[in-house]
């Protein structure tokens, strides 16, 4: 799993990319963290999972792990572009509730 | 008549996840899934082949079986390890519960693996290991005209 990330415009943007999975989870959890980290300044993180091909219930204990470190430092988290799959296991854990798809 | 088996047998390293899941994907390609219904069996299994390497070895090395059968248009799945079994099946199913909170784990397995799925079962003993079956139904696809 590959993770990419930029700021604009006080925004964090995160790409998630590959299939996440127990397996991959650990180095996406790590490489997601430095980033958030790296930009402390931003008043919202994007979570894109556009190019996530593959996803279990893996992703949904990752996005809360992400989700509680980002409300700690008070920034809103949201979920961008999960492909028809990921969607599916998305709606089903009610992690929208949580974390809003982004616009 | 369509009849097919297969059967898998691997360590259970987070790595063989990954096989484990387009092993099973590529054997049930002969009933023309759908991408949708792929993507199900992919995930359910994905789920089963997790909790034999992070609950029933918990980390240790073990032996995890896969066994899938093609009966007409029904793939049955069968994933069984000899781990330490779940002491309760009826709690482990609920959704949300997880054993591992500190861990990061949704606690949702079994609720996707009963969700996508058609049928679910769990046999467990403790101390022994546990057998998950499932089966989902791919109907013929009715053609537009």
């Amino acid at each position: 799993m590959v993770v990419t990330g930029y700021s604009k415009n006080q925004t964090l943007y995160i790409s998630l990319s590959g299939e996440m999975d127990e397996c991959s989870a650990q180095a996406a959890r790590n490489k997601c963290d430095k980033l958030i980290e790296d930009n402390l300044g931003v008043k919202k993180i994007v979570i894109n999972l556009s190019d996530v091909a593959f996803m279990d219930s893996t992703g949904i204990g990752f996005l809360i792990g992400r989700y509680k470190k980002a409300a700690k430092l008070s920034v809103p988290l949201y979920i961008a572009k999960p492909n028809f799959a990921a969607d599916k296991i998305l709606n089903l854990s009610g992690i929208y509730s949580l974390i809003p798809k982004a616009e | 008549m369509t009849k097919n088996y297969l059967k898998l047998q691997f360590y259970s390293l987070p790595r063989n996840q990954a096989f484990a899941r387009d092993a099973v994907a590529a054997f049930c390609l002969e009933l023309n899934p759908t991408l949708a219904d792929l993507s199900d069996v992919k995930t359910a299994v994905s789920e089963a082949v997790t909790n034999c390497t992070v609950h029933a070895y918990k980390g240790n090395l073990g032996l995890v079986t896969v066994e899938c059968e093609i009966e007409e248009e029904q793939l049955h799945i069968k994933i069984s390890d000899t781990g330490r079994g779940i002491p309760d099946v009826s709690k482990a199913i609920q959704p949300f519960f997880t054993s591992a909170p500190s861990e990061e784990r949704s606690g949702m397995g079994f609720t996707i693996m009963q969700t996508f799925m058609d049928e679910f079962k769990v046999n467990s003993i403790k101390g022994e290991g546990t057998v998950v079956y499932m089966s989902k139904s791919f109907k013929a696809e009715v053609e537009n005209v």
